[in-house]
């Protein structure tokens, strides 16, 4: 893989870094004891709800090392980190079962 | 004020925070292999992990960033998965907000999921409380997972030259995020968040420069909302 280049890499490094805490202090160090209008904090909560499956979704039904094949091992491991997580609520015993399972499947399909 | 108790809550806090060790340190890890497999270098991803200190918008940030996604996107998406974090600030605010203005400063450093997540349940337990008691429970709930977060990602980004490809890491971002994803799933209305998101993200695959994401995040933020307004007015009926 080709490294990318060293200006890009910090310049994310910098700009997430000063949007976080700013993303952090807004609240706790700008607005103080003020209330926050409620539609506002409703679309908040869903945030990573909804931005971290719309990330994950098209690398699981096409994924880069098979060439965006769908691909029965990577299906299967995402089913079970996702079923063990919404059960258990452990996300690293999700993440043991699902890698368990990408694992498991690859050796038995060779 | 009571600068005993502070310290007892600090203790507690500390205490309380400990558990999550054995999230951080596996996580931090895991960070320092990807970052590695990225084509980042060691001051690079310890930069990284210092100065933005969130895991999942670090994850987020290192995939686009293979994916070759323009900057500006990435930034934008991996502070969106962010987001949450003024949600934290937003709910702390109320009990830490009559803080010294440097306190505050220092504290929106730390605020993490852990640490709100100890301090929230806490501050609701114990209203009575002073302000300098919450901000050293606050800060005593990070004590433990902060240096080990950073010492793991530097040990991640050491091993991670040395894995070889057959181990199909490829993978274990994606097992990572939907690993995160289950116990995010609290109400119904955050997994219509989740399931809407996911089929708009599919149907935008091939808009370009990743801008499907944001467009699926922007969809799951809104039904999200929308469906908790209609299950609290399904609630209130008689």
């Amino acid at each position: 893989m080709t490294a990318p280049d060293p200006i890009t890499i910090w310049t994310i490094i910098a700009g997430l870094a000063i949007g976080s805490y700013g993303l952090r202090f807004v609240f706790i160090g700008l607005i103080g004891d003020r209330p926050m209008p409620p539609w506002l904090l409703r679309h908040l909560r869903y945030t990573a709800a909804a931005i971290l499956p719309a990330l994950i979704a098209p690398l699981v039904v096409w994924p880069t090392a098979t060439g965006g094949q769908p691909d029965l091992p990577r299906m299967s491991a995402a089913v079970v980190a996702l079923s063990v997580g919404l059960i258990t609520r452990n996300v690293l015993a999700a993440i043991f079962a699902g890698a368990g399972t990408l694992y498991g499947m690859l050796y038995l399909l060779g | 004020m009571a600068t005993s108790t502070s310290k007892s809550y600090y203790w507690k806090g500390f205490r309380d925070g400990t558990p999550f060790i054995f999230v951080a340190v596996p996580f931090g890890t895991l960070f320092g292999v990807f970052a590695t497999e990225a084509g980042l270098n060691i001051v690079q991803t310890m930069a990284f992990t210092s100065t933005v200190f969130a895991g999942a918008a670090q994850f987020a940030a290192l995939q686009l960033l293979q994916d070759g996604t323009p900057t500006a996107i990435i930034l934008i998406s991996a502070l969106a998965v962010n987001l949450r974090m003024a949600m934290y600030s937003a709910s702390l605010t109320p009990y830490l907000g009559a803080a010294p203005l440097w306190q505050r400063a220092f504290a929106a450093y730390l605020t993490v999921d852990q640490s709100y997540a100890c301090s929230i349940v806490q501050f609701e337990k114990e209203p009575g409380m002073t302000v300098a008691q919450r901000m050293a429970y606050f800060v005593g709930s990070v004590t433990p997972i902060t240096p080990l977060w950073i010492l793991a990602t530097y040990l991640g980004a050491v091993l991670g030259t040395r894995i070889p490809e057959s181990w199909a890491l490829d993978f274990a971002l994606p097992i990572t995020f939907l690993a995160m994803i289950g116990p995010m799933m609290r109400t119904p209305a955050h997994v219509v968040a989740a399931l809407v998101a996911i089929l708009v993200s599919l149907l935008c695959a091939e808009v370009p420069y990743n801008l499907g994401l944001l467009i699926a995040g922007c969809a799951g933020m809104v039904a999200g909302a929308q469906a908790e307004v209609m299950l609290d007015r399904r609630k209130a009926l008689p």
